[in-house]
């Protein structure tokens, strides 16, 4: 019953490679960040610059609350009253593309890049 | 089989079972959706001694039961996501002759991941829960394997018969 069969390395070879190349290609691009980016359900509550220092209080509509902490370049969830606290427990975040999400109260905080580089493609698009 | 009920009962109270241990241990390795998946190895068991119907009627009364009981319906959601998603992949390899066992609960560790990645995308409607991806993949290899082995070795002393179910 133990035995392993062709196919679990293949399936296991290939997750790795998926999973390599992902990896791979967040090192490559991962600088530090600028900025915190703020969404609630998909919309944005907020941008920030992570070069200050600040602490933020997030309030959902169902009375969720998130504080949010800028510090060090880095941003982390410093309390949360979601039941599983796991926002509280992603840490702190400064890279590019980092994000620290609260699924209970819907909330996103995401790192973006140094430039507006990104901004400005956004708004060249929407031109 | 009248007995098969009993045993699906049994089967039940084990995936419940093993849903309150993981909800005790509090493991965490620093990214939302790595869990040790537990409550697959009952249903990775009921999978091969059964079939998939036993198996999904399994699995999907755990989730509501093991969330109504130490979750919440945000839970259910979550989970009933992972759980169909590695549920069909787990069956389809298992279908596919060249899956052994281990090959079969990895990969249910990692569409588990991969469907709760999905619901969490649908949540937040941001891209950016992708960033876990590869560490989700690899931690879903790792417990599948891990559950995959124990289910092989539960089988061994289980047997595979049915013989005392006559």
């Amino acid at each position: 019953m133990l035995k392993w069969k062709k196919n679990d390395i293949y399936f296991v070879m290939a997750v790795a490679a998926i999973a390599l190349c992902l990896i791979c290609q967040r090192f490559m691009f991962s600088k530090e960040g600028a900025r915190v980016v703020v969404q609630r359900d998909g919309k944005t509550v907020g941008t920030y610059s992570l070069a200050e220092e600040e602490r933020l209080v997030f309030t959902s509509e169902d009375g969720g609350k998130n504080v949010l902490a800028i510090r060090d370049g880095k941003a982390y969830m410093e309390t949360a009253d979601c039941p599983d606290k796991l926002c509280v427990k992603q840490g702190a975040i400064g890279r590019e593309g980092e994000s620290i999400i609260c699924l209970p109260h819907k909330l996103v905080i995401q790192v973006t890049g140094g430039e507006d580089r990104e901004a400005d493609a956004v708004a060249m698009l929407q031109n | 089989m009248k007995k098969k009920t009993a045993y699906m009962g049994l089967f039940l109270a084990f995936a419940l079972i093993l849903s309150y241990v993981e909800s005790l241990i509090p493991f965490y390795f620093g990214v939302p959706g790595v869990k040790l998946g537990l409550a697959n190895l009952a249903v990775l068991l009921a999978l091969y001694r059964y079939g998939w119907k036993e198996a999904l009627m399994l699995n999907i009364m755990r989730v509501f039961l093991s969330g109504f009981l130490f979750g919440n319906l945000f839970v259910i959601m979550y989970s009933l996501a992972g759980a169909v998603c590695s549920f069909l992949v787990m069956c389809l390899f298992k279908r596919m002759k060249n899956f052994s066992l281990m090959g079969v609960s990895m990969a249910g560790g990692v569409f588990h991941n991969i469907g709760q990645i999905l619901v969490a995308y649908f949540v937040t409607k941001t891209a950016g829960v992708v960033f876990y991806l590869p560490i989700l993949l690899g931690a879903g290899m790792a417990t599948g394997l891990m559950i995959g082995l124990i289910a092989g070795n539960v089988m061994k002393y289980l047997g595979k018969g049915k013989a005392e179910e006559r």
